[in-house]
C-alpha cells in the first residue's frame, strides 16, 4: 500500500517536471518572438538608415547646399529649400514658443478648475490627434485665403506653429507643475506678487524642460510636408525668400519633388537631401538631450 | 510715520499693494493675455471645424449628398465627374489595415520584452532608439517606400503596380511600431510588481505571468495604444502620397494602386483644381470625412483608456 501510494506520488511529480519543462520550453519561445520583435523594429531603422545613407552619400557635395532647384539632376541643390526651413523656423518658432507656454501658465497657474478648463484640455489632446493635412486645409483658408496672406512664409509658419501647439504645451505643463510648490512659496514669503513669482521663479526654473519640449516640436515641424504642401507651398523655387511674405519652398517639400521624379539621379539627390534633413534633426535633438542633460534642476 | 506703524499687517500689506499701481496692473493683465494664449487653441479647433463644415456645404450645394454616399466611383477629374467618397475610404482603410497587420505583432512584441524580459539597461537603451524611429519624417519613410521596399515587394510578386497597396501599408505600420510598442510598454511597466509577484509565488512562467496576468490588467492601455495607431494610420499623408499611387478604386487587392483620403487632398492642391471649381471643394468634403474618421478613433481611445482602467 505504502509502495503504492510513492509510485503513485512518483508518476504525479513525474508529469508535473513534464508539464514544468513543456511550460518553460514555451516561455522561452514566447521570449524568442518577442525578442525578435524588438530586434526586428531596430532592424528596420538601421536598413532605412543605411540604405539611405550608402544611396545618397555619394551626391553629397557643396553644390547641394549652395544651388538652386533646377532641372538638371547634378545641378540641383536646396538653396531654396534650406532657406525656407529656416524662415519657416523664424515664424514658428517665436509663435509656438508664447502660445504654448502662455497656455501651460494658464492652465497651471491661473484655470479655475471648471467645465471650461476641462474643455480646454480635452481641446488640447484632440487637436494633438488631428491629422496635419487637416491642419494645411485650415492653413490653405484661413492664413492663405481669407486673410490673404497667400501661400507665404508667414501662413506657412503659423500653420506650422498651430500644428505643433500641443506638444509644446503638454511638455510646458509638465515642467512647469514639476516646480516645486515650496519654492513657490518662499517667493510670496517675500512679498512677491502671483505674476512676479512666475515671471521671476516659475518660468525660470521650468525653462530647461519647456526648451526641450519647443525644440522637440520644432523638429518634428521642419520634417513637416504634407500641411505646407497643402498650404500651397511651392516645389520649384529659384529663390529664397525675402520677407514674411514671399513664396517659399522647404527641405521636405523639395525632396518630395525629388522622389516624384522618374530620373534615377534625382532619386540619389532626393537621398543625400535626407541625410542632409536628418542631420539637422539629429542636431536639433542633441541640444534637446543636452539641455535636458545640463541645465534640468533636480529638487 | 507714526501712523503707519499703527496698522495691522493686513492693511500693510494692501497699503503697498496698493502703492505699486504699475504692478496691480500687471497682476490684473497677466492672466488675460494667459487665457488668450490658452483661447488660442480653442480657436485652432474652431476654425478646423468651420473651414472643413462651411466648405463642405459648398461642396454639397453642388454635388447631392446622396452622390457622396451612395455611388462607388469615385472620377473628380472627368467631363462626367462621379464624387463617390467609398473608393477613398477603401484605399485609406486598405492601408491602414496593412498597417495594422504589421504594427500590432512587431508593437506588442517589442512592449513585453521592454516590460517584462529585457533589463533596465537594455530597456533604458532600446526605448530611445525606438523613440528615433518615431522622429523620423514621414517624407522619408515614403522614399524608403518607393525606392526600397516596392523593388522588393515587386521581385517577389510577379506582376505587382509600381504604385500598390502593400507597400506604402507595410511601411506605415513600421512608422506606427514606435508608437504602439511605447504606450502599451507605458501601461504594462504601471502594473505593480506585487501583482506579478503573487503570480510567480503560485509557480506561474514569466510567460504565464505576462499573458494571463499583466496583459489583461493592462489591456485598455494596450488596445487605447491600437486606436491611436489605426487614427495615426489613416491620417497619415506622405507615405501614401508617394508610394500609394492616384487611382481611387474599390479594389481589395493589395498589389494594385490605390488612393487614400489624404493622397487625394495633397493630388488636388497640388494639380491646378481652379478656386471655386467643385473639385476645390472635394478637398472640404474629403478633408471632413477624415477628419471625422480621426476624431471618432481618438474619442475612442481616450474612452477605453478612461473607462476600462484598472484601479490598483
Amino acid at each position: 500500500m505504502k509502495f503504492a501510494n510513492t509510485a503513485a506520488q512518483q508518476r504525479v511529480h513525474d508529469e508535473e517536471v513534464q508539464g514544468l519543462s513543456r511550460r518553460n520550453i514555451w516561455n522561452k519561445i514566447f521570449k524568442g518572438v518577442c525578442f525578435t520583435a524588438t530586434a526586428f523594429s531596430i532592424l528596420m531603422l538601421l536598413v532605412l538608415l543605411i540604405r539611405i545613407l550608402t544611396q545618397g552619400i555619394g551626391f553629397l557635395d557643396w553644390g547641394l547646399i549652395v544651388n538652386f532647384a533646377s532641372r538638371n539632376a547634378e545641378d540641383a541643390g536646396l538653396l531654396a529649400a534650406l532657406a525656407g526651413t529656416i524662415w519657416l523656423m523664424m515664424v514658428a518658432a517665436p509663435v509656438s514658443f508664447i502660445l504654448g507656454v502662455g497656455t501651460a501658465v494658464y492652465l497651471e497657474e491661473y484655470a479655475p478648475s471648471n467645465k471650461f478648463t476641462n474643455l480646454l484640455q480635452t481641446n488640447i489632446s484632440n487637436l494633438a490627434g488631428v491629422p496635419s493635412v487637416v491642419f494645411g486645409l485650415l492653413g490653405l483658408t484661413i492664413f492663405n485665403r481669407l486673410m490673404g496672406m497667400g501661400a507665404s512664409v508667414v501662413a506657412g509658419g503659423l500653420t506650422l506653429s498651430l500644428l505643433v501647439l500641443p506638444i509644446i504645451v503638454v511638455a510646458s505643463r509638465e515642467a512647469i507643475s514639476a516646480v516645486p510648490t515650496d519654492v513657490k512659496h518662499a517667493s510670496y514669503a517675500m512679498g512677491a506678487t502671483k505674476w512676479q513669482t512666475i515671471f521671476r521663479i516659475v518660468i525660470p526654473t521650468a525653462l530647461p524642460g519647456v526648451l526641450t519640449g519647443t525644440i522637440l516640436a520644432l523638429s518634428r515641424a521642419i520634417g513637416e510636408t504634407a500641411p505646407i504642401l497643402v498650404l500651397g507651398a511651392l516645389t520649384y523655387v529659384a529663390a529664397t525668400p525675402s520677407g514674411l511674405l514671399s513664396s517659399f519652398t522647404a527641405m521636405p517639400v523639395q525632396i518630395y519633388n525629388w522622389t516624384g521624379r522618374p530620373q534615377q539621379e534625382f532619386q540619389d539627390i532626393a537621398a543625400a537631401g535626407i541625410i542632409i534633413l536628418l542631420l539637422m534633426l539629429l542636431f536639433m535633438n542633441s541640444i534637446a538631450v543636452f539641455i535636458r542633460s545640463k541645465f534640468q534642476k533636480r529638487f | 510715520m507714526e501712523d503707519r506703524s499703527k496698522l495691522s499687517v493686513s492693511e500693510r500689506i494692501e497699503q503697498r499693494t496698493k502703492g505699486s499701481g504699475s504692478s496691480s496692473f500687471t497682476e490684473k493683465l497677466m492672466p488675460v493675455v494667459f487665457f488668450i494664449c490658452a483661447l488660442i487653441s480653442i480657436l485652432t479647433t474652431v476654425g478646423i471645424v468651420f473651414t472643413l463644415l462651411f466648405e463642405t456645404v459648398t461642396f454639397f450645394s453642388n454635388v447631392p449628398f446622396a452622390d457622396f454616399f451612395a455611388s462607388t466611383e469615385w472620377y473628380p477629374f472627368f467631363s462626367d465627374p462621379q464624387y463617390g467618397i467609398w473608393p477613398l475610404v477603401n484605399g485609406t482603410l486598405m492601408i491602414a489595415g496593412i498597417a495594422m497587420l504589421v504594427a500590432v505583432p512587431f508593437g506588442l512584441g517589442a512592449a513585453i520584452y521592454l516590460s517584462e524580459y529585457a533589463s533596465e539597461k537594455v530597456r533604458k537603451t532600446v526605448k530611445p532608439i525606438l523613440e528615433v524611429l518615431a522622429g523620423i519624417p514621414t517624407i522619408v519613410y515614403g522614399f524608403f517606400a518607393l525606392t526600397f521596399v516596392t523593388p522588393i515587394l515587386r521581385s517577389i510578386i510577379p506582376g505587382m503596380d509600381i504604385y500598390n497597396a502593400l507597400s506604402p501599408g507595410i511601411v506605415v505600420g513600421v512608422m506606427i511600431i514606435p508608437m504602439i510598442a511605447s504606450l502599451s510598454e507605458d501601461a504594462m511597466s504601471s502594473v505593480p510588481n506585487s501583482i506579478r509577484q503573487g503570480a510567480f509565488a503560485l509557480g506561474a512562467t514569466r510567460m504565464e505571468v505576462t499573458v494571463k496576468v499583466v496583459m489583461p490588467a493592462a489591456l485598455s492601455g494596450i488596445v487605447a495604444s491600437f486606436v491611436l495607431g489605426v487614427s495615426r494610420a489613416i491620417g497619415e499623408t506622405m507615405i501614401v502620397t508617394v508610394a500609394g499611387g492616384a487611382s481611387p478604386t474599390m479594389t481589395v487587392d493589395p498589389t494594385g494602386a490605390v488612393q487614400t483620403m489624404t493622397a487625394y487632398i495633397v493630388q488636388v492642391t497640388q494639380g491646378d483644381a481652379g478656386y471655386g471649381t467643385p473639385i476645390y471643394y472635394s478637398i472640404y468634403a474629403v478633408g471632413m470625412t477624415l477628419f471625422i474618421f480621426t476624431l471618432m478613433m481618438n474619442l475612442l481611445a481616450h474612452y477605453i483608456s478612461r473607462r476600462f482602467r484598472e484601479d490598483y
